[in-house]
């Protein structure tokens, strides 16, 4: 009889255990969602990254500028020529690049003599079109006896040289301003660090020519042509930045969403600068998206307006026209008001041939185009000069500015959209990670990790190109759809389910247990009893 | 240049590589908040905290006057400073050394009464723009042409798209005919270039686009109710491709047209609804209306006779059937404004032609109707095999608006008499049989012309959940077996592809072919079933195309200036005209589970395993012993008294 209690008990024990060891496991696993290994612990690196950037600067001495016994200490010398007779800058900035081919992002400096007609007297450092600078040696340079002393005279001028031709810390932290909070600079700071887009792999620029009265008005613009002169050039030049594409579409009846007030004094229609930001929410309903892709567009309107409110213009902040009658509204693009009322003629015939001056209106978008892509030219500090803009209307060195920020960019963008992305799966169990998430991600970690080695590096070219990759990859990641499916089956809904197959089966056994154990103690005592 | 004058040599001295490192924490960036109030706080304004004078501050800064110098970046030297100087030359010209625009737009709207009172009317609008999206063109500056359909167009190597949304179904016994025919519900065929290597794909993308640009479910488009018709749906356009590889047809009878659809239609005419003839779609009431059908139509077209230059034709088409009891209160009587609520005062400006017509054949001395105000232009076209009479009323002339500045065309009954001309062909379909198991589908395809006979192509794209019983199939017409001379039958595959079947059918005169097949109900999987299952399954209308012969002759030449209604179909022989007939969608109820049920199942396997669990626990773990039986009533009642006796108990 107590050998059969005995039995019942062992057999209890080892349902339960059975239940425990075997049964709880098997069902955790086949109800649990599956998650792919991500590579947390680079990914928390990367959340407290330090960047450091590293430009190369190769300084090239004139012959004049360095006395005998430090040309001694020099390690190599080369003997090349350099256009002595040249009567400009600009000449010898051609010249001296034709001399060396300089790799995109490092500096060449020219350190010329003192005597030097090179430059204007007042001049001390020419920036020149391509990568290269003339720094004129001052007087009190020549009191370094050895190289190292001379070099430590020259050493703050050419970081100056660094900070307008590379990157300065106002544009570095301008370009994680949108990943990083920092502290609030002033106000302009952060109006122009809104104003540019955000970098992106490509960009769409679209033209719009807006014409809210056909019937009065029949406008024509040759935007081919005009692409190809005054846009082409520029976006050949940024073409290792990003890919552009061009299009152009004319819209009828596109009406400005304020009505413009007439102003007497000067028999013209104004819109005022706080009107302005009402202007295009009509219009943009109607501009349409892309079809094609999902880069960011960028949009150029030219708005002529109607012959029942021409001329129009718009004034400023201090109630002044603008010269230009054009604004442009931060990361969405630029709109110019166009007015063809000087063209009626004196016994006009609606409707008017109109021909518009695309020299103009281009010149106008292109500085534009120029703001909202980010390419600032800060005022040069004194004693430099810059020289003008080549065809391309982008020098070199803005190119390689614009890179160093955009490489910037990226690498704060993708941080932080991987590092949000582990902290959203770390914190949501539910989420399935499928194999491509993960091998998005590493592939993003990995680029991630290059792009900042090649900044280290000085390698800006390299870097630009992963950090786009760590970009794309991360984005993809992030948006993938397959992080949905199962966001919203919670557990209690699980546990649910399953609680008819649960309870039955667990009642017995903790039943049983809890008999045993009442059992034991029971016995227990008895024993102490029996020994008492 | 330079290079010459340097011929002095100077000893240049390469020294070294300088290093800058600017380190940028990040860590560090993240300021506490704290100071925030006090750096941005403007000293000029005393009331509000700085959060608030901050974000005004930063919202006006997102309007900025630009500032342009002189200088911009063409002021140097090469082609671009000459290039400046011939276009800033005059800024008006005088009309002749205006470039011709190479796209044209034109507009037209037919009204045709209809003998039991309704009234037609169908709006056309076409773009046409001599242009090559073929051939890898970058195409990129619109001016008519909407921009979203031409980027379609270039991004998915697109030759031919014809999509149309319908809502009601088209009464061919009653109305005849329309000018464009379209199924109900959304249908969608594209004729990709055979450029495209991965078509499957590039139409799923393009259908997730297009549902986009129309705002329309067409992204529910998949392969379950892709088919590629072998025969029934030829290119429209110019291109003797006809490999049916690089061709995919769709239809969702279940979409619902509304509103959503109609603004986007709208947006891409040049003139949108603000001028023209689009100033009469206003959406409550088009949608208040027994059928509406609207359609966008793309294809390359000739430009001339010769066909040496290819033009792209966009045409916008927009038909709607008003009712005489539901819009007109019974009145026989019609106006513009009592159709849309509007008057008509101007043509679109940049149309290069806008004109109303109104179908007058069956009231040539006006004894069924009067229009006015009356108009002294006539024309005649033949469109769908029939020589019509039309009044015109064309919008660019001035007069045509009379003195009031406005059109409100009326056109009263005289008397309700007269019949319609039978359409030749005709065709509808049900489903027979009873149960949730299996059921038959019956076409029946009326040939009404008194002697002749004709062949038709009948394309029927069943979903798999029917399925088709294909040894069923049989095609009978005057109570004989009617073989069909070419059938083209693919199989469905379960939750791939549907089932996809054509018939090239001879229909006898004056007759009725009936087509039937027979078909077994799948059951779904839980997951595939609709919202609202028991309301049934939409199976999309059969499609039947012919070559009807036609009583006058066809014009032939699509190249010449014809209304844009009888030119959308093009003709190839004079003896006979393209017809296209939809037939009805069908609706099937399939067997609809209880919803409840996997919770039920899983109660009631919980409930089976926990029972049987239960005993076998009970068996394993409780033990078992024989107890004696206690002693019966009486034996203890026995025994009491033999313990008064004294007498040991039994």
């Amino acid at each position: 009889c107590l050998s059969e209690r005995r039995r019942g008990q062992l057999a209890a024990l080892s349902i339960a255990a059975v239940v425990i060891i075997v049964g709880v496991p098997l069902w955790w696993r086949t109800t649990e969602t599956y998650r792919a290994w991500l590579p947390v612990n680079q990914i928390n690196e990367l959340a407290n990254l330090q960047l450091q950037l590293s430009a190369d600067v190769e300084v090239v001495f004139a012959r004049g500028t360095v006395t005998p016994e430090q040309q001694k200490k020099v390690p190599t010398q080369v003997v090349i020529s350099l256009c002595l007779f040249c009567s400009s800058p600009l000449e010898a900035d051609l010249s001296l690049h034709t001399l060396s081919e300089s790799p995109c992002g490092s500096l060449v400096v020219y350190v010329i003599p003192e005597s030097s007609t090179l430059l204007p007297e007042d001049v001390d450092v020419y920036i020149g079109q391509r990568r290269t600078a003339l720094l004129r040696i001052g007087a009190q340079m020549r009191v370094g006896r050895t190289l190292e002393q001379l070099l430590a005279h020259l050493e703050p001028r050419i970081k100056q040289v660094l900070q307008v031709m590379s990157f300065s810390h106002t544009d570095i932290t301008a370009a994680l301003s949108d990943r990083v909070r920092l502290s609030p600079g002033n106000k302009e700071s952060i109006a122009d660090s809104m104003r540019a887009f955000k970098s992106s792999p490509g960009y769409e620029i679209t033209f719009s020519l807006l014409n809210p009265d056909p019937k009065s008005h029949r406008v024509h613009w040759d935007i081919e042509g005009a692409v190809q002169t005054y846009i082409q050039p520029l976006l050949t030049k940024l073409a290792p930045l990003a890919n552009f594409s061009i299009d152009s579409q004319t819209l009828y009846y596109a009406m400005l969403g304020v009505n413009p007030r007439y102003d007497s004094s000067r028999s013209a229609y104004t819109l005022n600068s706080d009107s302005l930001a009402h202007v295009i929410n009509p219009v943009e309903a109607r501009l349409g998206s892309n079809a094609a892709s999902s880069n960011p567009v960028l949009n150029f309107l030219l708005y002529v307006p109607d012959a029942h409110h021409s001329p129009l213009h718009i004034h400023d902040h201090k109630k002044q026209e603008v010269l230009s009658n054009a604004f442009h509204s931060p990361r969405w693009g630029g709109i110019m008001v166009y007015n063809v009322n000087g063209f009626y003629g004196p016994e006009a015939v609606f409707p008017v041939d109109i021909n518009i001056n695309m020299a103009k209106v281009m010149g106008v978008f292109l500085a534009q185009l120029r703001l909202l892509l980010g390419v600032q030219s800060s005022a040069p500090p004194p004693g430099f000069l810059v020289a003008p803009c080549s065809s391309t209307g982008l020098a070199d060195w803005e190119l390689d500015r614009l890179m160093w920020s955009r490489t910037v960019e990226n690498v704060a963008t993708a941080t932080t959209t991987i590092t949000s992305l582990a902290q959203l799966l770390d914190q949501i169990g539910n989420i399935v990670i499928n194999d491509n998430i993960a091998q998005q991600v590493s592939s993003a970690v990995t680029s991630l990790q290059l792009a900042v080695a090649e900044l280290e590096a000085g390698n800006l070219g390299f870097a630009l190109q992963y950090s786009k990759e760590a970009i794309l990859a991360s984005e993809r990641a992030f948006f993938d759809p397959s992080l949905l499916h199962l966001l919203y089956f919670p557990d209690d809904q699980k546990f649910a389910i399953y609680i008819p197959l649960f309870l039955p089966m667990c009642v017995p056994i903790l039943l049983s247990l809890l008999k045993i154990v009442s059992e034991a103690r029971q016995k227990r005592r008895e024993r102490q009893a029996k020994k008492d | 240049m330079a290079a010459h004058r340097c011929s002095n040599c100077a000893a240049l001295l390469i020294l070294c590589s300088l290093s800058v490192f600017i380190v940028v924490d990040s860590q560090e960036t993240t300021l506490n908040g704290g100071h925030h109030a006090t750096t941005v706080h403007n000293p000029q304004t005393t009331t509000g905290t700085a959060e608030q004078t901050a974000e005004p501050a930063v919202e006006e800064r997102r309007w900025e006057a630009t500032a342009v110098e002189e200088a911009t970046p063409d002021d140097d030297d090469d082609a671009a400073a000459s290039d400046k100087q011939d276009t800033s030359a005059p800024e008006t010209v005088d009309p002749s050394s205006v470039p011709q625009p190479k796209d044209d737009f034109q507009e037209e709207l037919v009204i045709r009464p209809l003998h039991s009172g309704d009234i037609y009317a169908s709006f056309q609008f076409r773009t046409v723009w001599e242009t090559d999206f073929m051939r890898g063109n970058k195409v990129s500056h619109y001016r008519l042409f909407p921009k979203s359909l031409g980027q379609v167009i270039s991004k998915f190597s697109v030759r031919e798209l014809h999509i149309s949304f319908t809502q009601g179904y088209w009464r061919t016994m009653q109305w005849g005919q329309p000018f464009q025919p379209s199924p109900p519900g959304a249908e969608l065929w594209v004729w990709f270039q055979d450029s495209v290597t991965d078509v499957d794909g590039t139409w799923k993308e393009l259908t997730n686009v297009l549902s986009g640009i129309f705002c329309a479910s067409l992204n529910f488009i998949d392969s379950t109710n892709t088919v590629q018709p072998s025969a029934s749906f030829k290119p429209l356009g110019i291109g003797n491709e006809t490999d049916h590889r690089f061709l995919r047809y769709a239809t969702l009878p279940r979409e619902i047209v509304c509103t959503e659809n109609l603004t986007p239609w709208k947006k891409l005419l040049p003139c949108g609804s603000k001028a023209g003839l689009a100033v009469l779609l206003k959406s409550e009431k088009l949608f208040h209306s027994s059928f509406h059908s609207q359609a966008v139509h793309i294809r390359p077209v000739c430009q001339d006779w010769q066909c040496k230059t290819t033009s792209w034709e966009l045409r916008q088409t927009l038909n709607v059937v008003f009712d005489l009891h539901n819009s007109a209160q019974g009145k026989r009587e019609w106006s513009l404004f009592k159709m849309f609520s509007r008057t008509l005062t101007e043509a679109c400006p940049l149309a290069s032609s806008s004109k109303i017509y109104i179908d007058i054949t069956d009231n040539p001395q006006g004894e069924q109707f009067e229009v006015s105000p009356a108009t002294p232009l006539l024309s005649q076209a033949v469109v769908l095999g029939d020589r019509r009479t039309f009044s015109v009323y064309d919008l660019t002339q001035q007069i045509t608006f009379g003195t009031v500045r406005s059109l409100n065309l009326l056109i009263r009954w005289k008397s309700s008499e007269g019949d319609m001309l039978r359409p030749l062909l005709h065709a509808e379909r049900y489903v027979a049989g009873y149960g949730l198991q299996t059921g038959e589908i019956h076409t029946l395809m009326y040939n009404n012309h008194p002697y002749r006979s004709f062949p038709v192509l009948l394309l029927d794209s069943v979903p798999w959940y029917l399925r088709l019983y294909i040894h069923t199939l049989t095609v009978t017409s005057k109570g004989k077996d009617n073989k069909p001379s070419y059938i083209h039958y693919q199989p469905s595959k379960d939750r791939l592809r549907p089932h996809l079947l054509e018939m090239l059918v001879q229909l006898p005169p004056n007759s009725v072919t009936e087509v039937t097949v027979q078909f077994e109900r799948a059951l779904l999987k839980w997951t595939e079933y609709t919202p609202d299952p028991n309301h049934g399954f939409y199976v999309g209308s059969s499609v039947i195309s012919s070559l009807v012969p036609s009583i006058v002759a066809m014009d032939t030449n699509s190249t010449r200036e014809r209304p844009l209604f009888s030119s959308f179909f093009p003709c190839k022989e004079e003896s006979s005209y393209f017809v296209r007939v939809y037939t009805e969608p069908l609706l099937v109820n399939l067997p609809t589970p209880d919803f409840s049920m996997p919770y039920n199942v899983i109660c009631l396997t919980c409930t089976v395993v926990a029972v049987g669990y239960g005993s076998l626990y009970n068996l394993l773990t409780r033990s078992f012993q024989i107890e004696e039986p206690s002693p019966g009533l009486a034996k203890r009642i026995a025994n009491i008294i033999r313990k008064m006796r004294g007498v040991p108990p039994l």
